[in-house]
């Protein structure tokens, strides 16, 4: 288990990585996404694997997961949300203004 | 007492511009009251600090790094304090005539406070790491004043040069007080003066020492430092009688003497503090004689009183030191009254040419006498201050018998005699040349005397100058004996302070400068001739290479700035991920990757999940040129998400994933209706590669991470979580709990962090009008019918279903899988249906309110709630909870968590609700349907 939850962070963050590097704005987006992701995912793992179980505690604690990561990632799911739709509307500005959505201003690479 | 004292001056700082709306006597007299209090509250502390007490003001700061915010005042201290508070009011007084209406008079007083605080603070600390802020704070404040008339170059060049200097010496006392610290394992005074046995004996020691004097030698412009001085004179004249004679350039002084018990008594102590003050005393003095500027010659001068000092500190002896501090509070008189009638007399003849002002004595004979005791004071002619400390320090200078038997002991006091002749020769030149020797010549003005008033500053310190010259058991004695004793912090030797201690060596030496000085000036004209040959010969200067040193720096700054920024925001990126990969790496290069943590088992679930996530991921990348199903395929990845929150015990999550994902997709495709529809291919093939092989680099250090961080077990700090979160917090949902209670500041912090990104969002799109495509990419025109009926119906009756849900989401949040983050995003999905079926215009009308009044309501009331708290007594955000029973519903929790939980809603549901209504009233063509 460890090991895939591994690799997906991993093809999550490499695919990320190459679509950080495109010239226009909206792979950025998709990018910054996907990166998002994958830190989620490696934030929430930091609290270890507990397969079908719940922060409540209802039923005693023993065998629960961490729920310290679980609460730190939903603030950074919702923030993730923010970042993306700043980004998205800086992206449509930057077309009004610039004429383009090449990254480097215009349509230019 | 002593916060506030300290506070006075920074406070002033501030009310002198408020209180300067006219021109006048205003910011001058604030000013001058500003000093005067902090005076007035330093009097009740001084009389048991003559009794020899030190008084310490601690209060805790962050003890973890060892800062407190300690003040001390001690006599050395308080002298310090006393010249700082005394001669800036009568500095204050000065300016008020010296600067015209038209140069800003309000900016200069500010400075001038700011200064005097930065000062009163770094001598009145007791904690290091705070008067090495104080510390900074000097060179920063000279800045400003050196650099005062900042539309002349001259100003800004000397203000440049002498941050340049001062500011690099403050790195390396900095590095030295570090140090001293982690010696003495504190950072307070008291306990580093005790530790000074353990320091000097370290074998850090010297480097110690050496770090701190460079930190010393800058500040008080000691050899070869002290180029920046001269320079400094383009600062206005009450500058240069406040801080270039009294007060700043003694704070490199104050601190030898701060630190002599700590530091001194060596012989590496001895060379380098004494040979720095003997080569400065008597190059200060040679080259005093020299100058053709009244202030540089003052300039030189004081170099070389400073070299002086620190020559007196260098010796080591007790008696020694004692004539050090007495030749501090001496230098400080004589020399700012010089400065100030140095300023008199360029204020009334428009020029500071000694080659063109001579003979002013029958134009402002009242001002001449003043100025020529002050400077017989600094010559060292008898009945005046300066000739006391002069000849004790040429008494010292006799006594080096506890050298042991060195052959050389006999240059000490024929390098002092030497540098005295200097001396009198230009205190000499000053007299002679200004106010005989002929008439002005080729001046534009007639002199004449001064404003009344702009005499009394200079009066009073000539005054002083004859009183403690006539009679100083009487009146410098308790300040002497209060400093010098806490420089020593052991009891002082006895020592004599009569004016006449009969016909002994040390006289002899004074009697020998004076008629030397007097010879020298006599044949000054051909040493004049002499001095320029020498020039010539030594083109050197240590301007030039403090300037030539600065304009390296620049040079390398800029080739850098040209090497990395080509303006390409994609090789920034590429930058920075290059960056971070190699810093990654090299932190646990060579570590083994698995750890020996306890494994889960794979499942066939998690595995197909895993592998469509995997897919997802890859396609977004290679299919990122065909937007449309790039988005398709990052949702898919967001889904997986979502349920591997699920499937490892965090609904929360899976919850929150699953509504921000929809909202993700609704934004980016409203974006898209914008954009372009593909992304045009405008790399190489090479390029294309070589950020392929960046991604999988990057990619497998991160699965490597990642696997690292998994299989070794680490102990967490959740378990008080889980303990408290039911008896502390009211709740069984812990996640909710610790969001809403347990670190319900960083969820403060995050709304407000959401809010801000709403703000700018708005700031963006307001004013920004789009045109969307006409028809879609394949060619053919968007259905007629822009809010079906089918979906416009349907909805409807979603919405109240919808808002329900969300109600319940957030009610049994504490408890249950939910709470206010939830509970905003079904909200907002909600209302965007509203909006994507009906139109904004008939949503608007429906959904009274503004988003942005939600936004602020939300975190309006999140942080009343934590105010709550502190109308019983508790910590901000402190919560409370209690049961309540209510008739069918039966007995239910009532957390005042909950109503932090619902500023959490609003704040979130009102970002939420106007970023995706903004996008989508972009196009004219929405507004009008």
């Amino acid at each position: 288990m460890e090991a895939l939850v591994s690799i997906l962070v991993g093809v999550m963050t490499a695919s990320a990585v190459y679509l950080l590097l495109r010239s226009h704005t909206f792979p950025i987006v998709l990018g910054l996404s996907l990166l998002g992701y994958a830190v989620n995912v490696f934030l929430f793992a930091s609290g270890g694997l507990t397969p079908d179980n719940a922060p409540l505690v209802e039923h005693g604690i023993a065998r629960l997961p961490d729920p310290l990561p679980q609460a730190l990632v939903l603030t950074a799911i919702v923030i993730g949300f923010g970042m993306i739709a700043f980004l998205i509307v800086l992206a449509l500005r930057a077309l009004r203004d610039l004429g383009g959505d090449g990254v480097d201003g215009g349509d230019a690479p | 007492m002593l916060p506030l004292i300290v506070c006075v001056p920074f406070i002033g700082a501030v009310l002198v511009p408020l209180a300067a709306s006219r021109a006048g006597l205003r910011p001058a007299l604030t000013a001058g009251l500003t000093a005067a209090l902090a005076l007035a509250l330093l009097i009740p502390e001084m009389p048991a600090v003559y009794e020899g007490a030190a008084l310490i003001d601690r209060h805790e700061w962050i003890p973890a790094i060892g800062l407190t915010v300690a003040f001390r005042l001690d006599g050395l201290s308080l002298l310090f304090a006393q010249l700082i508070l005394g001669i800036g009011m009568l500095v204050v007084l000065y300016a008020h005539y010296y600067l015209s209406a038209t140069e800003g008079g309000p900016r200069f007083y500010s400075y001038l406070l700011l200064f005097m605080g930065a000062m009163l603070g770094l001598v009145l600390s007791e904690n290091l790491l705070q008067m090495l802020l104080f510390w900074e704070l000097t060179s920063l404040s000279s800045f400003l004043l050196i650099g005062f008339r900042r539309r002349e170059a001259e100003a800004r060049q000397g203000a440049r040069l002498a941050l340049f200097v001062t500011g690099g010496g403050g790195l390396a006392l900095l590095a030295a007080v570090l140090l001293i610290g982690g010696l003495a394992g504190s950072y307070e005074l008291t306990d580093v003066l005790a530790a000074g046995e353990t320091i000097k004996q370290d074998g850090l020691y010297p480097l110690i020492l050496t770090l701190f004097l460079l930190g010393a030698a800058t500040k008080s412009a000691q050899f070869p430092f002290h180029f920046w001085l001269p320079h400094a004179m383009a600062a206005p004249t009450p500058v240069s009688a406040y801080l270039h004679s009294a007060t700043m350039v003694k704070a490199g002084i104050f601190l030898l003497g701060r630190f002599f018990p700590v530091l001194a008594g060596t012989d590496l102590w001895f060379y380098l503090v004494g040979g720095m003050g003997l080569t400065t005393l008597l190059l200060g003095a040679y080259l005093a004689l020299f100058q053709n500027d009244l202030k540089g010659l003052l300039a030189y001068s004081t170099i070389s009183h400073l070299g002086l000092i620190t020559l007196l500190f260098g010796l080591g002896t007790p008696l020694g030191e004692i004539a050090a501090v007495f030749h501090i509070i001496n230098h400080a008189v004589f020399k700012a009254s010089l400065f100030m009638a140095a300023g008199i007399i360029d204020h009334e003849c428009g020029s500071r040419d000694m080659r063109k002002i001579n003979g002013l004595f029958k134009y402002m004979p009242y001002t001449a006498v003043l100025a020529m005791v002050a400077a017989g004071a600094m010559a060292g002619v008898p009945l005046l201050n300066g000739f006391l400390s002069k000849e004790m320090f040429f008494g010292e200078t006799l006594h080096l018998q506890w050298l042991g038997d060195a052959s050389w002991h006999w240059v000490l006091p024929w390098a002092a005699t030497l540098a005295g002749v200097f001396a009198v020769a230009y205190s000499l030149r000053f007299i002679h040349d200004v106010f005989f020797n002929g008439e002005p010549k080729g001046l534009t003005r007639t002199p004449h005397e001064p404003p009344r008033w702009m005499k009394v500053p200079v009066e009073i310190l000539v005054v002083l100058c004859v009183a403690v010259g006539t009679f100083p058991g009487f009146t410098v004695r308790p300040v002497l004996e209060a400093a010098a004793g806490a420089v020593l912090q052991r009891p002082l030797p006895e020592f004599s302070l009569a004016v006449w201690h009969g016909f002994n060596l040390p006289f002899a030496m004074s009697l020998v400068a004076l008629s030397g000085g007097v010879a020298v000036y006599t044949v000054r004209r051909r040493l004049f001739a002499a001095h320029e040959r020498l020039r010539h010969r030594l083109r050197f200067s240590g301007k030039d290479v403090a300037e030539g040193l600065l304009a390296l720096v620049f040079e390398l700054g800029r080739r850098l700035d040209r090497l990395l920024d080509n303006r390409s925001l994609v090789r920034y990126t590429f930058a920075l991920l290059v960056s971070a990969l190699a810093i990654g790496a090299a932190g646990y290069w060579g570590e083994p990757i698995g750890g020996s943590g306890p494994r889960e088992s794979l499942d066939l679930g998690v595995l197909l999940g895993g592998l469509l996530l995997g897919a997802g991921a890859v396609a977004t990348a290679i299919k990122h040129r065909n937007r449309f199903v790039a988005v398709l395929m990052l949702g898919l990845v967001g889904l997986m998400t979502s349920l591997f929150f699920a499937r490892f015990s965090a609904p929360d999550l899976a919850l929150t994933q699953l509504l921000v994902e929809i909202v993700t997709v609704i934004l980016v495709l409203l974006a898209m209706y914008f954009l372009p529809e593909a992304t045009p291919a405008v790399f190489s093939a090479t390029r294309r590669a070589r950020d392929t092989l960046l991604a999988l680099l990057t990619g497998t250090g991160v699965a490597a991470l990642t696997y690292a961080m998994l299989t070794r077990s680490a102990d967490s700090i959740s378990a008080f979580h889980l303990a408290e979160s039911k008896p502390g917090g009211g709740g069984t949902n812990v996640v909710n709990v610790i969001l809403v209670d347990f670190r319900s500041f960083d969820t403060l912090g995050e709304i407000t962090v959401l809010g801000i990104a709403a703000v700018g969002i708005l700031a963006m799109l307001t004013g920004l009008v789009l045109h969307g495509p006409r028809m879609d990419w394949l060619g053919r025109p968007w259905a007629p019918d822009r809010h079906p009926m089918v979906l416009a119906v349907v909805s409807k009756p979603l919405l109240p279903i919808a808002l329900l849900v969300s109600a319940f989401l957030f009610l049994r949040g504490h408890n249950e899988p939910g709470g206010g983050f939830i509970a905003a995003l079904v909200t907002g999905v909600a209302l965007i249906l509203q909006y994507i079926a009906q139109g904004s215009n008939t949503a608007q009308a429906r959904f009274h309110g503004d988003a942005l009044t939600l936004i602020g309501a939300g975190i309006l009331l999140a942080v009343l709630t934590g105010l709550g708290s502190w109308l019983f007594g508790y910590p901000f955000l402190t919560t409370t909870f209690t049961y309540a029973t209510l008739p069918v519903v039966g007995k239910f929790e009532l957390a005042s968590a909950m109503l932090f939980d619902l500023g959490v809603y609003l704040g979130v549901a009102g970002t939420v609700l106007l970023i995706l209504a903004g996008l989508g009233d972009l196009s004219p063509r929405n507004r009008t349907a």
